[in-house]
């Protein structure tokens, strides 16, 4: 696809390399362009936002397919996959935050943290082109520029989707520190660890607390993004040396194309690992950080 | 990577999910494990208590077995017992008759020995009668003299 993206676009003065990555790096937000600073809240990126929303539908849509119709009885496979995921989560849960009350809540978080984060990075593994090409061909036939036809369809490699996550766990663990401390105690915290209550260290205290809160957060969603994007623009390297091929007819050129799909499979098996790993590690992350909530110093 | 307010509808969504999750789909699964769980264990106890339900009743089996072999042989013994003493009381009984019959019999053949001896004394009067009759025909009337043969025959 890439291949024939890449010679399609060359016939009519197309992309070269450079651009054809920096157009498959581009959102498709609300202004139709590429955004020009690094931080605008008036942007809304639509592609990330469809694509994550979509399949986190899809993620609870599917949990409670299963879940209403779950029998104590001999288990379905559906069923008995899901039950295998839900005991996972469960016993991570169960070994990480001790309060019953808290896990009642935080468990069903990190179950659905984890299944959709895996649907969002399984989605790395379409084959790059097709739905960017679908939507070029539907963008030029409503009469628009199909130069500007940006569509990203891996939501976890946008560092909104991973962050606002990230952010919601922050959210979360600061609910229960306030609800397991007490506001005061809480403040104390705050001001009194990492290195004992004095008041000339209190401010030290404060600023590495938020240095910590930060550096967790920032760490916890910068991880899967860093992760999705970079397999994402491995694969687009991988497509663009297949594309190197079409405008060659030597003996190279057979290399390249072997290349491409040789890298692509390998990359893409590779893939299933990461995809299921960077959703079992932000799950864990999350199930972590909260538990340090429930912790006092 | 610009961030821009795709963050704040993402939050949103995330927590949206999240809620439904909690809701609707933690729940069921894991009161369904919970109550599979419950299951198994009461299968596991069930299955102990039948074991412990067929040792007790194969004891008891072999008890009742026991009992009425025992009993058995009881009713063997008694029925041998009991069969002997008919037969004893039959022969008894037997030997009670033959000594009856041997006793008619005995009663009879004395009868038949007066009966003849009657008769005998009978005809021997007669005889005598006729003895004397033939004798005294030529000097005697048998009439005039009856009180005598009377005599004689009483005398027999």
């Amino acid at each position: 696809m890439a291949t024939e993206n890449v010679a399609n676009a060359a016939a009519h003065s197309g992309p070269t390399q450079g651009e054809y990555i920096v157009h498959h790096l581009t959102h498709l937000n609300s202004t139709g362009e590429a955004q020009k600073s690094i931080v605008d809240w008036s942007v809304i990126n639509l592609d990330s936002f469809v694509f994550s929303t979509a399949l986190g539908i899809i993620t609870v849509l599917l949990l409670w397919f299963v879940a209403s119709r779950a029998t104590a009885g001999v288990p379905g496979r559906l069923q008995a996959a899901i039950e295998v995921l839900v005991e996972m989560v469960a016993d991570q849960a169960k070994g990480i935050i001790h309060d019953a009350k808290s896990r009642l809540f935080v468990a069903p978080l990190a179950l659905t943290v984890f299944v959709w984060i895996f649907f969002m990075n399984a989605m790395d593994l379409l084959p790059l082109d097709v739905l960017p090409k679908l939507w070029e061909g539907y963008y030029a036939a409503s009469g628009h520029d199909p130069h500007h036809a940006y569509l990203r369809i891996v939501p976890s490699a946008d560092l909104n989707i991973t962050l606002a996550m990230a952010l919601g766990v922050l959210s979360v663990c600061i609910y229960y520190n306030i609800k397991i401390k007490g506001i005061g105690g809480w403040v104390h915290e705050l001001f009194a660890a990492p290195f004992g209550s004095h008041p000339v260290l209190a401010p030290i205290n404060f600023l590495m607390q938020m240095i910590e809160f930060a550096a967790k957060t920032i760490s916890h969603g910068m991880r899967l993004f860093g992760n999705m994007y970079a397999g994402e623009l491995v694969f687009m390297l991988i497509a663009l040396m297949g594309a190197a091929w079409a405008g060659t007819h030597s003996l190279s050129g057979g290399l390249l194309f072997a290349g491409h799909v040789i890298a692509g499979s390998i990359w893409a098996i590779f893939h299933i690992l990461i995809i299921t790993l960077q959703a079992f590690i932000f799950m864990m992350l999350t199930l972590v950080y909260v538990g340090q909530a429930h912790e006092s110093h | 990577m610009n961030l821009n307010a795709t963050l704040f509808a993402q939050l949103i969504v995330f927590f949206i999910l999240v809620w439904f999750t909690m809701k609707f789909v933690w729940p069921p699964i894991t009161k369904a494990l919970d109550d599979r769980a419950k299951k198994i264990a009461d299968g596991l106890a069930a299955a102990e208590r039948g074991k412990h339900e067929l040792e007790l009743a194969s004891k008891r089996s072999a008890e009742v077995v026991r009992e009425g072999k025992e009993k058995s042989a009881d009713v063997l013994a008694t029925a041998e017992k009991r069969a002997v003493q008919i037969i004893e009381d039959a022969k008894a009984q037997a030997k009670v008759e033959a000594d009856r019959i041997v006793a008619a019999a005995r009663a009879d053949v004395e009868q038949e020995v007066v009966r003849a001896r009657e008769q005998l004394r009978d005809q021997v009067a007669a005889l005598a009668v006729a003895g004397a009759e033939k004798i005294l025909r030529k000097e005697i009337n048998a009439g005039a003299h009856a009180d005598i043969l009377v005599a004689i025959k009483q005398g027999l």
